[in-house]
């Protein structure tokens, strides 16, 4: 207590005007002087409890003559009114100062590490596949699915392969044993048959999915690898909508400067039949032009085995390997690691491509 | 694939002057000859034709003689003012005045091998002499080469890479089937033409008709059974050439082709043979006349019949073969001499005492030829070309060709009467609409642009018609059959650049197909659960289901075989995802990622017991409905299945504390999870299903009860087979059945209710051996069946005790439940209902009772 006063149990009067204003200011510094709620609530019992000088000299108001208890209760109403202010004031006042401090005390060292649950993530080969669908399907097209064990006649035949044909050869095919007339498919080509012989015309599909040859695992061989083939047959259409397609496929997976040019060459299913090349700024080694696919107009002969007539019909198909697809836009050097099913791998991609 | 010098195309077509392979190889690319390879020139830097003017042979102390020269190289290489070059020489098979090739400093060998002046036995060595070896011209390394020897006579100082083909660069490019006649540098000088529009100078036409036909060796062509209606043989060109030094070598310029070409010389018979192949793309045959019995007869075999062929192979022919034979002893065609178009036979064969030749030059249908290359295992050079298409009109021109290179080189006399038994005929002619180009191109070629195009090519075009003309492909075209073909002519010859690039429009779609959009979720789901996607090869051997302990009985070991598998010991498809899964987790371990979740979504091979095989059905037609049908049921069931594996720490340790380890709940927890994503509510029983632990495993189901996997901790057996942690968990889902349970059209939402919630705890003491799984479902079924109506909101197990408390024998499993009304609030009265309700339905299942 920094002031100096008289008792107040004897001495406060509740008509004494400079006693009660002194006991107001006594109340007013004590609180000031407050450093913590538990002090406040000390100040506040010794000049705002029952026996503080102001509660007593409240309590005399009784036994004043009636004459006065009007003037002593509006001083004392006066005084009280001012003190609880001031209670309140300081109150809020440490309450704020100990919210304040309570956060200070809290800070924790938040760069400590936070990952307490395992991170997942998709296969690059999915999510590219996914990707690759997405893109078609905003074009209008479908996405269409086979089985990987597949018929040979589906396979090969549908698609112009015939038994002899040099190129049926060439494909490095995985056979099931016996005359089972199965083997495990060597393209996605076969979508395109089975898609024709179910839907109805126009069509324009994809097919991503995997597709084995009898190559050992290199740098840039597996026997199981993905691919994703387009397929559209529909009234007029024309090797210029084949490149036309290929660009925008090209600039979507490539980025905007990305292109493609054709050169001739030869595919059962495909007449006139092209390899796709394509450029993009990014490609490792600087911007060039990499092979990265097949393509060309459904031959006729295809189109009468799905029951279409090519007399009214054309079309376009073309298929890309999306190993490839990836390792070039990835820069990925070694095929080893997009089979082998080491976790790192795929972390590295997280779940969208 | 064929490999193309620049100067032997030039023999064909006229080339610009310095025409690099590069620039050829970006002009043929363009009509579709892609290049496989660049092969540099075998030697670079100066080597040049010197000639020995001093050789002063001086003994050494290691016993060798070496032989210290000068040799004049001509004005331009010789040493300042004139002087020739010293040179050291270790052979001795030259004298003074020969010719001979110098390799001066600057010039890089084979080898690479770089020449440069070097100081050696006491003498400054300013170049080398050069041995064939030396010069990658053969294995000849007895001596250095003496031009003399090998007829070559050239001027001193004249550069020795152009004489002896050492600078030529050599472009390999990749034909594809359709372009047998590619296979020639007289087909690849075509290309050029196209491409380039430069002059095509083939000498190999016309056709000589010189001497007619007639009075040669006898040959008869004798197909019995030709397949597919085509005759094996339909063209048979053989002339003799007698007195031919046969076993010489031949003269170097071939030999050097040859190599370029990327064939091994051997002999002058052998070497003309191969020559003329790969120059105009006729395969040809030389025979030991003498050992030949007239007539030759072309016959498929007969059963039973062998014949060894020139590479000393025994071999059991096939009927569909097709044979050269001849008749010894008046037996007619009774001994095999050849498989036509593929290998001839070692009776016959031109050896070091051959003197007189039959030079045969044949048409063979590809089909026959095709199969037997394939059946025998034997793609030669010839079978390469005969299946692809050989040009009928050939035969006459490379008889001609072979027969004037042995009588040059190797001194015969060619006899006058030549074989010529032809069955060919014109390539039939076919109509094309003349806008079919434009049309399926999408440029608008102009019909004289698509007229002089095919005329270019050699096809032989009549009207037929307004805007139709009958065209007749060449000879050599065997490919071109239909208008579709043509059209490809006219857009290679065009240019593919030439083609805009427009975007169609498809029809508006229908974006993914629900199956699509949950699979993406599911896979999702398990990524963002922590889980890592891997994808594995489906190829298994047995032993990988032993390690899995899957029994002998089940139907996991019905798997599809293949014929050829990459490894003999991994012959089989997986039948479950598991089996290749396990070992990516393996490896991951093995390689330090121990604390591992990984998943695989893939189809498995899963075939019937009595598959059907397949029909075997033509192209080009539409299969009947009946045909479609048994394709489908001989294609085995594939089903799409979801598989993860789970080992190690679940929840990393760190700061924070401990990890956790993966135990059996997280399997099921990761199958539960891709069930939600799907929307289908699994029921939960144990089972005992390899490869799981015994006690430890859940079987997986739909309400119907459809099994839909399982998922567990892993047997300890299969754990320690694989190396994997302790209490390693797994889970295998059928997607497919998931899809097929999900709920059909969009969720029908039902009102959030704003009522306050009660909740009530309830204990139940049951027997020990009642799954939780059916208490839970009592308590949901008992209150849910209260008088206070279905008010559940939420029922959760949240308390398991075992003890003294519940008696032997039993088990308290504690509830708290969840209740709200959709249109008032609970009284106490209607919760004590519910509770009430839930103690009678578990006591009436399970005789349970309310814990005290």
């Amino acid at each position: 207590m920094s002031h100096d006063s008289p008792s107040p149990l004897e001495t406060l009067s509740p008509l004494d005007d400079a006693g009660v204003e002194h006991a107001v200011e006594a109340a007013i510094a004590a609180f000031g002087a407050a450093g913590s709620l538990d002090a406040l609530k000390a100040a506040r019992t010794e000049h705002l409890g029952e026996h503080s000088p102001l509660a007593l000299a409240n309590r005399g108001i009784g036994a004043l003559a009636p004459a006065d208890k009007g003037t002593a209760g509006r001083l004392l109403g006066a005084a009280r009114g001012s003190v609880n202010a001031a209670l309140a004031d300081r109150q809020a006042a440490l309450e704020a100062e100990r919210d304040a401090r309570v956060l200070v005390e809290e800070r924790v060292d938040v760069s400590l590490p936070v990952d307490r649950r395992p991170r997942g993530a998709r296969h690059p080969l999915e999510t590219l596949q996914e990707r690759v669908a997405d893109i078609f399907t905003s074009m209008g097209w479908e996405i269409a699915e086979g089985p990987e064990v597949e018929a040979e006649w589906f396979n090969f035949d549908a698609l112009n392969f015939g038994v002899d044909h040099p190129a049926r050869q060439m494909q490095d095919t995985f056979y099931v044993e016996g005359d089972a007339g199965l083997v495990l498919r060597t393209h996605t080509s076969p979508v395109q048959a089975r898609t024709l012989l179910e839907r109805d015309l126009p069509v324009y599909i994809a097919c991503p999915g995997k597709v084995f040859r009898t190559d050992a695992l290199d740098a840039t061989h597996t026997p199981v690898f993905h691919q994703v083939e387009g397929l559209a047959v529909d009234k007029g259409l024309t090797m210029a909508h084949l490149k036309g397609t290929l660009d925008h496929f090209a600039q979507a997976i490539f980025g905007p400067e990305a292109r493609t040019r054709l050169r001739p060459s030869f595919f059962p299913f495909t007449e006139p039949s092209a390899e796709m090349d394509l450029w993009f700024p990014q490609k490792k080694g600087g911007p060039g032009w990499i092979e990265w696919g097949g393509c060309g107009m459904v031959n006729p002969n295809v189109l009468r085995a799905c029951g279409v007539d090519p007399e009214v019909y054309s079309g376009f198909a073309f298929g890309m390997g999306i190993e490839r697809t990836l390792m070039l836009r990835h820069a990925i050097a070694d095929m080893h690691d997009m089979v082998e099913g080491d976790v790192r791998f795929s972390l590295q991609f997280g779940t969208e491509i | 694939m064929p490999r193309v010098p620049l100067p032997w195309l030039a023999e064909h077509v006229e080339l610009p002057a310095g025409l690099t392979a590069e620039k050829l190889a970006a002009d043929l690319v363009r009509v579709g000859l892609e290049e496989e390879a660049i092969h540099p020139a075998a030697v670079t830097g100066p080597l040049v034709v010197g000639e020995v003017v001093e050789r002063t042979p001086e003994p050494q102390k290691n016993g060798k003689t070496i032989n210290w020269c000068r040799v004049d190289v001509g004005p331009e290489h010789n040493e300042p003012g004139g002087a020739p070059r010293g040179i050291v020489c270790g052979a001795h098979n030259f004298d003074v005045g020969d010719r001979v090739v110098v390799a001066l400093p600057g010039a890089v060998l084979p080898g690479p091998f770089a020449i440069a002046s070097r100081k050696t036995y006491g003498h400054v060595s300013d170049g080398m002499i050069c041995s064939a070896r030396e010069l990658g011209l053969g294995e000849d390394h007895d001596g250095i080469i003496v031009l003399s020897t090998l007829g070559i006579d050239a001027p001193i100082g004249t550069d020795a890479r152009e004489l002896l083909g050492l600078g030529d660069e050599v472009l390999e490019i990749n034909v594809t089937p359709d372009r047998g006649y590619c296979f020639s540098m007289r087909g690849v000088a075509r290309e050029y033409s196209h491409s380039t529009g430069a002059r095509f100078t083939d000498p190999a036409l016309p056709v000589p008709t010189e001497p007619a036909p007639g009075g040669g060796f006898r040959v008869e062509l004798d197909d019995t059974a030709p397949i597919h209606g085509t005759p094996g043989c339909d063209r048979f060109v053989a002339q003799v050439i007698r007195g031919v030094r046969a076993d010489d070598p031949s003269p170097a310029w071939m030999q050097r082709r040859l190599q370029q070409a990327g064939m091994r010389p051997i002999s002058l018979a052998v070497d003309v043979t191969n020559y003329v192949m790969l120059d105009l793309g006729q395969p040809l045959h030389a025979y030991d006349l003498t050992a030949l019995a007239e007539p030759i007869v072309v016959r498929r075999a007969a059963p039973g019949e062998r014949i060894t062929t020139l590479d000393d192979v025994d071999r059991a022919l096939d009927p569909e073969d097709l044979l050269i034979t001849d008749s010894p002893d008046g037996a007619r065609g009774s001994r095999p001499i050849g498989i036509a178009g593929v290998m001839g036979g070692a009776s016959t064969e031109v050896g070091p005492a051959t003197t007189d030749l039959l030079v045969e030059a044949a048409h063979f249908d590809p089909v026959t030829i095709a199969r037997a290359a394939r059946r025998h295992r034997l793609p030669s050079e010839a079978s390469k070309r005969f299946e692809r298409g050989v040009d009928p009109q050939l035969p006459r021109v490379a008889v001609a060709r072979v027969v004037a290179l042995l009588a040059e080189h190797g001194g015969g006399v060619a006899e006058p009467a030549i074989t010529d038994v032809d069955l060919t005929g014109p390539a039939p002619a076919f109509e094309l609409d003349l806008d079919l180009p434009g049309r399926l191109v999408g440029v608008p070629y102009t019909h004289d642009e698509v007229r002089d195009t095919l005329t270019t090519i050699g096809c032989e075009l009549s009207d037929a018609g307004p805007g139709r003309v009958l065209v007749r492909p060449p000879s050599w075209r065997p490919d071109l059959t239909v208008g579709v073909d043509l059209v490809e002519e006219v857009a290679r010859l065009r240019g593919y650049d030439a083609i805009p690039s427009v975007l169609p429009a498809a029809p508006a779609g229908r974006g993914l197909t629900e199956d699509q959009r949950t699979r993406r979720s599911v896979a999702r789901a398990l990524a963002d659960a922590g889980l890592v996607e891997v994808l594995t090869y489906p190829f298994v051997g047995v032993d990988q289901l032993d390690a899995l302990g899957v029994p002998d009985d089940d139907p996991r070991r019905r798997a599809v075989r293949l014929a050829n598998p990459l490894a003999e010991q991994q012959p089989y498809l997986r039948t479950n995802l598991l089996v290749t899964l396990i070992d990516a987790a393996r490896r991951n371990v093995a390689r330090g990622n121990a604390d591992l979740a990984v998943f695989e979504v893939g189809l498995v091979a899963r075939p019937a017991a009595d598959a059907p095989a397949a029909p075997r059905l033509p192209g080009g037609v539409r299969p009947s409905d009946a045909d479609l049908e048994a394709l489908d049921a001989a294609v085995p069931a594939q089903p799409r299945r979801v598989a993860g594996v789970l080992a190690g720490l679940r929840e990393p340790a760190g700061w924070w504390g401990p990890g956790r380890r993966v135990d059996h709940t997280d399997a099921i927890e990761a199958a539960l999870l891709v069930a939600r994503t799907v929307g289908v509510d699994l029921v939960v029983t144990n089972d005992d299903h390899a490869p799981w632990h015994p006690g430890r495993c859940a079987r997986l189901a739909t309400a119907d009860g459809t099994l839909v996997g399982h998922a567990g901790e892993l047997h300890p057996n299969v754990v320690a087979a694989h190396d994997l942690p302790p209490r390693t968990a797994a889970f295998e889902l059928d997607l497919d059945e998931l899809l097929a349970a999900a709920p059909e059209g969009p969720v029908e939402a039902t009102p959030v209710s704003s009522f306050p919630v009660a909740k009530e705890d309830v204990a139940l003491v049951v027997p020990a051996d009642v799954p939780a799984a059916e208490v839970l479902a009592a308590v949901r079924a008992g209150a849910a069946a209260s008088e206070a109506g279905d008010v559940v909101e939420d029922v959760r197990l949240f308390d398991v005790y075992t003890g003294d408390q519940v008696g032997a024998g039993n088990r308290s499993l504690a509830f708290s439940l969840r209740l709200r009304a959709a249109d008032r609030t609970l009284t106490a009265a209607e919760t004590a209902a519910v509770r009430a309700a839930v103690v009678a339905e578990a006591g009436r299942r399970f005789g349970a009772t309310l814990r005290a």
